[in-house]
């Protein structure tokens, strides 16, 4: 079974090889002439405005962070999703079980997308 | 899973429900910081309701969620004991919210929902309920930790818990995934057959082992014990109470479950370095509070050989050392409490009066707090007739009869080192002047003072009740062992 | 297919690395993130056993760690943005109000 892996191996290899041997190849045989805009990140582009490694804003966190803690939860309504359907056909009691599980779940986050809004954690200023 | 379930859910139900109003309440109306902790109360009162109405029919282990959750009288007596200190802890904490610097309301709520987690952690039989319930509790943790956010030392606190505490439960998953692994089950009696057949499987022990390093980081047991002193001494005084008091209580709780439930079959290839982790506890908390200044810190220490003299229990896998967990966690919870009350009683602003030279002539100035914070320290250090004795009698017999003379042996001898630094405390009460020790007027924390005061005597008196309490408490989990 | 022991090893190797990284490393992110790292090797342990047993309980566990993580996630930054406002800087190493 790993044989056959043996192909790709070799693809990957040739690969780095032909890559790695013109960039070899380029440096010995081209010529080297710097100036300041060869130099630049975007050489033949717009000229950088800033520096990249610059402060940002911690409300871009606070709103990432939130977003994180939903979305998570998300991901629970899917398989729930999926063995809703099947309760449903199998039995109705369950299926309400299931139908108010969720709705519980989905309070509890209410309850914290509400504090979190009344607590201004959404506005930008 | 159905609706007949609920019914042995209803003291987490009532707390999630209640913990979530009390986090709606400051953003919908009331922002009076003064009745938070009123409602906090009624709130604990419907939840003892409640645990005590699933008490009554938890005779026989009721096993809900599945297998998840189980009402058996275990959990009844730590979940009962968990709302009796967390209502001594919102007592003791109204006093320094009333100010309004800091919301009472998110505050009560997250200590209702640590109180939820815990209660999820003495209950799980499975050790995804476990986990689920254990990082509930450390989540609030962190944050009450750091509740001070204004004071940098706080701040720093919850830090330092949090960075050690996620890394911690990030080693306690991955034993227990290697225990997946090897039995093919999380579920405790599931582990427990499984694990049965196979002494010797690698996968398993070191499982085994990362689990146990997670667990005694919980317990702020030696050699994971770094995080105790800084986060005890920087967190708000009644946090503190509650992190060397209810927390640890809920680790001890699923450490002794795991252990006797799932993993008994396993004692001899953990035994010795549980031995080792208790021995080392005992020891090095002992020495190092010796040279405290600052009660916190010193009591923080004391709370890691704490954790090593309740380990004893564990280890001794016997009906005996079971019951001597029990007992030592109810007997140390009030005990500790009452000296946490006694330095709140002292403290003035955030942090201040909080050194052993602010009890100088504490014996002149309130003789009745004096005496009371005698008897708290004698019932740590396990001196009759308090209750502190009961709890180390119980340790110390299943240690012997076990078979761990030597540790038993080791925590004498640091029980005796114990009382030298308790006595420190002593001394400075009885037998030195001082114009700093006066006490502040708080009716709460004298309540709980008196409270603890008369607990721990009568508990230490009249111990039949608890005795006979705890022995029909662990039934189910030795009838499991012995099987 | 590919046998279950290299994704138990790939799972060692990152959770070693976590470890490694919560050592060694001084910035509260990057511990931060070092242990997500760990998490995750956990999380790829026990799908991989998972499938080895043929049981889906690996599964439900990775959703619950999965939502923990999240959560842990939530305080964690919020304890570290508390922690810049004090002191301008998030290195650990800086943190050393109290020790013996």
């Amino acid at each position: 079974m790993t044989e056959s892996f043996v192909p790709v191996l070799i693809l990957i290899l040739f690969g780095i090889a032909l890559g790695a041997g013109m960039l070899i190849v380029n440096w010995y045989v081209g010529t080297h002439r710097r100036n300041p805009s060869k130099l630049a990140p975007y050489e033949g582009g717009v000229p950088l405005l800033d520096t990249n490694r610059k402060r940002i804003n911690v409300r871009f966190y606070q709103i990432a962070m939130l977003f994180i803690i939903f979305d998570i939860e998300a991901a629970f309504i899917y398989p729930w999703a999926v063995i809703y359907r099947d309760a449903t056909m199998t039995s109705s009691g369950i299926a309400l079980f299931a139908l108010g599980e969720m709705f519980v779940f989905v309070t509890l986050l209410a309850v914290g997308y509400i504090y979190v809004w009344k607590k201004k954690a959404f506005d930008w200023n | 899973m159905t609706w007949a379930d609920l019914l042995f859910l209803l003291p987490e139900i009532v707390l999630s429900i209640g913990g979530c109003l009390l986090l709606l309440a400051p953003v919908i109306g009331g922002r009076n910081n003064g009745v938070a902790a009123k409602w906090s109360m009624l709130l604990l009162l419907v939840a003892t309701a409640a645990a005590i109405y699933v008490a009554a029919g938890a005779g026989i282990p009721s096993l809900a969620l599945g297998t998840l959750f189980v009402a058996d009288p275990f959990a009844v007596f730590f979940k009962l004991l968990f709302v009796v200190v967390i209502a001594m802890i919102t007592l003791l904490s109204a006093e320094f919210l009333e100010d309004g610097r800091y919301s009472a309301w998110e505050y009560y709520s997250l200590m209702a929902f640590a109180l939820c987690g815990m209660m999820f952690m003495a209950s799980g039989t499975h050790l995804i309920s476990i986990y689920v319930g254990l990082e509930l509790l450390s989540l609030a943790s962190y944050i009450l930790a750091g509740y001070y956010k204004n004071e940098t030392r706080s701040t720093e606190a919850a830090m330092k818990y949090f960075v050690l505490g996620a890394t911690s439960s990030g080693i306690l998953l991955y034993g227990m995934s290697l225990i997946y692994g090897a039995c093919g089950s999380l579920h405790l009696e599931a582990i427990s057959q499984a694990v049965a057949t196979m002494a010797g499987n690698q996968a398993l022990i070191i499982g085994v082992m990362l689990l146990g390093a997670g667990l005694c980081f919980k317990v702020a047991a030696v050699p994971f014990h770094v995080w105790t002193p800084d986060v005890y001494t920087g967190a708000p005084t009644p946090v503190t109470a509650f992190l060397s008091t209810a927390s640890k209580v809920a680790a001890f709780a699923i450490f002794a479950r795991i252990f006797y439930m799932g993993l008994h079959s396993l004692e001899p290839d953990w035994n010795s370095i549980i031995a080792t982790v208790a021995a080392l506890s005992m020891i090095v908390g002992n020495l190092a509070a010796v040279t405290q200044t600052n009660v916190k810190r010193m009591l923080a220490y004391s709370s890691i050989a704490h954790a090593g003299y309740a380990l004893l229990g564990v280890l001794a896998m016997s009906e005996i050392g079971l019951q001597g967990v029990l007992i030592y966690m109810l007997v140390y919870a009030f005990a500790n409490i009452g000296t946490w009350a006694m330095v709140m009683l002292l403290r003035r602003r955030e942090y201040a009066g909080e050194n052993v030279d602010d009890f100088d002539g504490l014996h002149k100035s309130a003789p009745l707090y004096a005496f009371a914070m005698v008897v708290f320290l004698l019932s740590l250090g396990g001196i009759p007739p308090t209750a502190g004795f009961i709890g180390k009698y119980y340790l110390f017999a299943a240690a012997i009869s076990a078979g761990y003379a030597w540790l038993a042996v080791i925590a004498v001898l640091m029980s005796a080192v114990s009382m030298f630094y308790y006595f420190r405390l002593v001394v400075a009460m009885y037998l030195k002047d001082g114009a700093a020790a006066d006490v502040i007027p708080s009716r709460q924390v004298r309540f709980i003072v008196i409270v603890c005061l008369i607990a721990t005597l009568t508990l230490g008196i009249l111990p039949e009740r608890m005795i006979r309490g705890a022995a029909r408490s662990i039934a189910p989990i030795v009838n499991l062992a012995s099987r | 297919m590919i046998p279950t022991s290299w994704f138990l090893i790939l799972g060692a190797i990152l959770f070693s690395l976590g470890v490694l990284g919560v050592l060694t490393r001084r910035n509260g992110i990057t511990i931060f993130m070092s242990i997500e790292l760990m998490v995750n090797a956990v999380n790829l342990t026990f799908i991989a056993y998972a499938r080895e047993l043929g049981s889906l309980h690996g599964l439900m566990w990775v959703f619950f760690i999965m939502a923990v993580a999240a959560a842990e996630a939530a305080v964690g930054l919020a304890i570290f943005i508390a922690l810049y406002r004090h002191r301008e800087t998030i290195d650990v190493d800086e943190a050393n109000l109290m020790h013996w």
